[in-house]
């Protein structure tokens, strides 16, 4: 039976960890577990921008063992980067085995406002399903409720919802 | 246009920017590649088709500078989006100049480049769309129905496509019917303003008032019944052109103001202060004698010189009697298939019918003989009974018909009227019948 492994990178506290599960399940249907790992974040980090390259953190990620057997998701507390872009809430591989997700600037205190980890969760679960739909080869979907919709903005999350259109849903089964 | 239609190629020498850009954009939906340098840019644009180009300016080689001018030089309508790593004003301002899009600072608002892109998408859509109705606009205005392939005709469009591509005055001569407003209009649409109007006025439709009114237009409250500002028919030209018909109709006071709009390009609304700058065309046409009107004093010299820059005459249809089959086939095509008829050819007599008229009305007058013709006959060939002229006696012989094209048409008329009786028509004809049989046998005509 193969998995979802969910890797939480340098972040102790899984609140959000059972909605991940639940919600992967239920957008994919494949089962999804936490499989801690020790990865070393202090080479992805730029001293410049005060951030973490992705792509250096997603490569580590899918040198894991794991990666061989189900896909990967990495949860990371950190603030994540592309060299092009100012920040990146995710990064995946298209039909690939892999993605990551930042919870950094899907908190509401990074935008000086108070905590408050159910609406995290909610952000966390529809970034990671949007991540990992791209690994199950899928595109952004201009319907602005699937989950597949593009996000530039922490709002832009909130309005959509944790589910794939009929569109992006037809493409997964297919696939 | 779908995402998947448009194609955009990253120039970097960073790979890093490549991929990151390149997996960036692939998630969208866009066709995407990627180059390190000019060279091998250079050689993906010959190889595909590109609409955008996102270029980093500093790069071993050939610069993003240098790299957009040859993009450029091999399609001005590819988009080119300037990357820079530092916000260089001057370089910036170059690329701009230059054509870029836009120019992008690195590292981007991942919203502001998903921003970018959208626009430079839907530019290059309105790009697209902009040279599809252009060419539906030529497709339009080409003027179809001038037909015909007489030496007359031929030389009037050989003068139409020289006169085309100037911007001088055209005066456009001949009969009433001949087909002026359709010169007008291919000289128009060969021309570097096709892309704008062309504004027709019939001068002699209107008063000396209206057509001031029509002309200038008007402030509201200018005059009684100008309930609001209108725009006239000379600022509606502006950068396409104004075809004056019946210009020999004009009043002194409007030759008088329309030399003056000639000489300035300015002008003012009636009742209204503001000066008006237009830039037009002028292509007028006239069925008069203006020489002996000016000669006589009823139109202005200096506004004579003015329009007679360039002047086309047209031949009436009777000079071109050889384009009188051409045109009426195609009219027959035109109306069969506009009243759903299977109408396909004329008959050799019909034929011979209509070369021998006279047509006063000119090509006007062939276009309704053919129309109501259609509405008349019952087959798929048009007789010569299906035939009916407005003006009779112009189907009449003249003096260029010889004795025995006479004898032959009026036999064959008193025939036609007989219904082939031959006692009778000999009796009208004042012969014999025994005559009669020679003629007919003679003239090859039905009995």
């Amino acid at each position: 039976m193969s998995y979802i492994y969910l890797i939480p990178i340098a972040t102790e506290s899984l609140f959000w960890l059972e909605p991940l599960t639940a919600g992967i399940l239920r957008a994919f249907g494949i089962p999804a577990k936490c499989a801690p790992c020790s990865i070393d974040i202090s080479p992805a980090f730029d001293p410049l921008r005060q951030q973490y390259n992705s792509s250096y953190l997603l490569g580590t990620l899918l040198a894991q063992p794991l990666a061989n057997t189900g896909k990967v998701l990495g949860i990371a507390e950190v603030d994540l980067f592309i060299p092009i872009l100012t920040f990146v809430f995710g990064e995946a591989q298209l039909d690939g085995p892999g993605a990551i997700v930042s919870m950094h600037r899907l908190n509401n205190t990074f935008y000086g406002m108070p905590e408050n980890n159910a609406l995290l969760t909610q952000r966390i679960v529809k970034e990671s399903i949007h991540e990992l739909g791209h690994t199950f080869g899928l595109l952004h979907c201009s319907s602005p409720g699937c989950v597949l919709n593009s996000s530039t903005y922490v709002e832009d999350i909130d309005q959509k919802s944790d589910a794939f259109c009929r569109q992006c849903q037809k493409q997964l089964h297919a696939m | 246009m779908k995402p998947s239609d448009i194609g955009i190629l990253i120039v970097d020498d960073e790979a890093s920017v490549r991929d990151a850009l390149s997996k960036w954009f692939k998630f969208d939906g866009y066709r995407v590649d990627a180059a390190e340098d000019a060279t091998v840019a250079l050689q993906k644009l010959q190889d595909n088709l590109w609409d955008i180009v996102l270029l980093d300016i500093k790069m071993p080689g050939m610069d993003g500078i240098e790299l957009q001018r040859r993009i450029k030089q091999i399609d001005k309508s590819i988009i080119t989006i300037i990357i820079t790593a530092f916000a260089s004003v001057d370089t910036s301002i170059q690329a701009l100049k230059e054509g870029a899009f836009d120019y992008v600072v690195k590292p981007v608002d991942p919203d502001d480049m998903s921003h970018l892109i959208k626009t430079a998408c839907e530019h290059r859509r309105l790009i697209y769309e902009n040279m599809q109705l252009r060419q539906q606009i030529e497709e339009i205005s080409f003027p179809e129905e001038i037909v015909g392939e007489s030496p007359a005709l031929k030389k009037v469009m050989d003068k139409v496509a020289t006169v085309a591509q100037t911007d001088s005055t055209v005066m456009i001569r001949g009969e009433s019917g001949t087909g002026k407003e359709l010169i007008a209009r291919a000289i128009h649409s060969n021309s570097n303003r096709r892309y704008f109007p062309i504004i027709t006025i019939n001068c002699g439709a209107y008063t000396e008032g209206l057509l001031e009114s029509e002309l200038f237009g008007h402030e509201k409250g200018a005059f009684t019944g100008a309930l609001y500002r209108r725009r006239g028919k000379l600022e509606m030209a502006d950068k396409g052109t104004i075809f004056l018909d019946e210009i020999g109709n004009i009043g002194h006071k409007m030759q008088m103001d329309l030399l003056r709009v000639i000489e300035t390009r300015e002008f003012t609304r009636l009742g209204g202060d503001n000066l008006i700058t237009v830039d037009f065309r002028i292509i007028c046409a006239t069925n008069r004698d203006l020489e002996k009107a000016v000669r006589e004093g009823s139109f202005r010299e200096d506004l004579y010189y003015r329009l007679n820059v360039f002047s086309i005459t047209l031949p009436p249809l009777r000079e071109r009697k050889s384009d009188i089959a051409l045109i009426a086939r195609f009219f027959i095509k035109k109306y069969a298939q506009s009243m759903n008829k299977n109408v396909t050819d004329l008959s050799p007599e019909t034929m011979e019918v209509l070369t021998r008229y006279e047509w006063p009305g000119n090509v006007r007058e062939l276009r309704n003989v053919i129309e109501r013709a259609i509405v008349v006959v019952r087959g798929s060939v048009i007789e010569a009974g299906d035939l009916s002229f407005p003006f009779p006696a112009a189907a009449k012989t003249t003096e260029e018909n010889s004795l025995e094209e006479v004898e032959k048409c009026h036999i064959k008329k008193i025939l036609d009227r007989t219904g082939g009786n031959i006692a009778q028509a000999a009796n009208i004809l004042k012969i014999s019948r025994l005559t009669l049989y020679n003629k007919i046998e003679k003239y090859r005509l039905k009995k």
